[in-house]
């Protein structure tokens, strides 16, 4: 025990009795009064306290490290500090050729590895002004939703894990494990499918994956109902949710927001409907958007596009063309196997392309397309050789991220954990 | 995407606003971009902006090594009423690589023009906090310019660490 502070305290003399010492505090209790303290402790600046978050903070979602300035516990001021994944994956890929690219290129944002594909893939095409078959195109449009359920899964996960709901995590990754199996069934890998190749898809599709697709199509609607039966009366949930993290669309258009961040907002810009690619046009769909932009409109944006990506995939299974899965051009996609026993062009367009690869002309395309995030562009220069001189994605969480602050300032930090989640950025992408 | 007539009638209409902007214009695959004169990028953008260009999509850099002025960057405009999509692209010298920064204008350019100054070294004036984003912010060095060699970095291994200058200090 310390001994007491006695300045200016009205405190018995020692050894008085101690039923004194009890009036005396009562005395003082009298005195102090709830009026409004007039003089100001300190400057307000030097109240703040700058707290580092992360980069390993297990709340966000991957290396991201925040430095928070707090007045109490409320957010002030905000900067993110991204690069600690930073592995220089579009100077790599000037190194390669182009159908080596792919495969790099997927593993930028890991969640949207056939977005990836697809964006550069899509420019690389533009660049040779190769048609892809449509046959092909359906496949792409399969996989790329399937994928966009997936990402959307782990989304949910992971975001409700970091709001204290750690069943909605066990649900939800088991349903992307099917999405994983029906990927592994079609390409041969969980992640990093490198499906997508320039001029159509690596392959067709196996027999029985239209049936297992189709199934998991039946079951995934249902089980997102029950995810909005866990979440949509859970009073945590909604008053963490509700009314938190509002960004007006006019903001949120200037600092280059898009995908379901904006769709919250009540801006219904979707690539898939305004400037539809690879046949997005043939299907019926509707885009869910919010009407307040907190962060419920974006829980709900998210989840209501599982249902739609279901009925796209379904639409695309019934309206399956017949024909080939890959261009016909033999200058850019490898020959079928059977026809390297018997022709030697065969063999010699084979040798080509898997030595050297295909030379592009020379030229610049930048190709957008929507990705579970945002606008995912894919910015390609040829130089005429066979690999490329300049790759660079427009990655929409690295773009999204500086929405951030507008989103947490003069907000708790608790809530700044619930608007980080429904941000949903995947450092892959922001680092690439 | 503005067809070849309309990019042409863009570039015009630029021009007769700030006869220096526009330098020249391409048309390739159905996409249009307009080459700008580097001293009037925040003008020109500020323009094409008032004309419906509202939404920056994505900047990006790039090394145009061996040709000359070598470094390029690219601005990924998008009308949203439209649809519309445009390029707009400046090129500047190593020896001076220096544009306006267009934050202001569009403040989505925040991050994306410190990539840019990270991995070319384009020096944006005026931009609010020009520091490295991607690369540590002790590198030295701009390395995604094409004269900066795949692997140019020493890697650190235990046999070596006193051997390699400046790691390890």
């Amino acid at each position: 025990m310390s001994t007491p502070d006695t300045r200016d305290t009205p405190v018995a003399p020692e050894g008085a009795p101690p039923q004194d010492r009890v009036s005396d505090y009562r005395k003082l209790e009298e005195s102090i009064t709830l009026a409004p303290v007039e003089q100001q402790i300190a400057e307000r600046k030097e109240e703040l306290l700058t707290l580092n978050m992360g980069p390993h903070h297990p709340a966000t979602h991957g290396v991201l490290r925040l430095l928070v300035s707090l007045e109490g516990e409320v957010v002030r001021e905000l900067r993110p500090v991204v690069g600690y994944v930073h592995t220089g994956i579009e100077k790599t890929a000037e190194d390669k050729a182009y159908w080596k690219v792919i495969p790099v290129i997927e593993r930028m944002d890991y969640l949207a590895y056939y977005f990836n594909g697809m964006a550069f893939c899509g420019a690389v095409e533009a660049l040779l002004g190769v048609e892809v078959p449509r046959r092909a195109q359906y496949l792409r449009v399969i996989h790329l939703e399937l994928n966009r359920i997936m990402s959307h899964l782990v989304w949910l996960g992971t975001s409700a894990l970091d709001l204290g709901a750690i069943s909605m995590f066990w649900y939800c990754f088991r349903e992307r494990e099917q999405i994983l199996d029906l990927f592994e069934m079609s390409s041969g890998q969980r992640m990093h499918t490198r499906y997508i190749q320039v001029g159509g898809v690596f392959e067709d599709i196996p027999a029985g994956f239209e049936a297992k697709v189709r199934d998991f199509c039946r079951t995934m609607p249902e089980r997102a109902g029950q995810y909005e039966a866990i979440l949509d009366r859970n009073e945590i949930v909604l008053r963490r949710l509700r009314n938190v993290g509002i960004v007006d669309e006019q903001t949120l258009l200037e600092l280059g927001v898009t995908g379901p961040l904006l769709r919250a907002a009540g801006n219904p810009w979707d690539l898939r409907k305004a400037a539809p690619y690879s046949s997005y046009g043939d299907f019926e769909f509707r885009i869910p958007v919010g009407t307040v932009g907190d962060n419920y409109d974006r829980y709900r944006v998210r989840l209501a596009e599982i249902y739609e990506s279901v009925k796209i995939v379904e639409q695309a299974l019934d309206g399956l063309p017949e024909g080939p899965y890959i261009t016909e051009d033999r200058k850019i996609a490898l020959p079928p196997r059977h026809e390297l026993g018997t022709s030697m062009e065969a063999l010699i367009h084979h040798f080509k392309l898997v030595t050297e690869g295909f030379r592009v002309p020379p030229g610049e395309v930048y190709y957008p397309i929507e990705g579970p995030r945002g606008e995912l562009g894919c910015f390609v220069r040829a130089d005429g050789s066979s690999k490329p001189a300049r790759v660079h994605m427009r990655d929409p969480s690295f773009v999204n991220l500086q929405a951030f602050r507008a989103m947490v300032k003069d907000s708790y930090i608790a809530d700044l954990i619930a608007t980080l989640a429904m941000l949903d950025p995947v450092l892959g992408g922001i680092d690439r | 995407m503005p067809d070849a007539t309309g990019l042409e009638l863009l570039a015009q209409e630029v021009g007769d606003a700030d006869p220096d902007a526009v330098l020249d214009t391409i048309y390739f695959r159905e996409r249009a971009t307009l080459i700008i004169n580097p001293a009037r990028a925040r003008e020109t953008l500020e323009l094409l902006r008032e004309r419906g260009y509202r939404f920056l999509a994505s900047l990006h850099g790039v090394d145009y090594y061996p040709e000359e002025p070598r470094l390029g960057v690219l601005y990924e405009l998008l009308d949203m009423q439209r649809v519309d999509r445009l390029t707009v692209k400046l090129r500047v010298d190593t020896e001076k690589p220096e544009v306006d920064s267009v934050v202001e204008v569009f403040p989505t350019a925040d991050f994306q023009e410190r990539e840019v100054y990270d991995m070319f070294g384009v020096v944006f004036r005026g931009h609010p906090d020009l520091r490295r984003i991607l690369m540590p912010e002790d590198y030295e060095g701009h390395p995604q310019r094409r004269d900066f060699p795949v692997g140019g970095e020493p890697v650190l291994f235990t046999y070596n660490e006193d051997s390699t200058p400046g790691y390890t200090k």
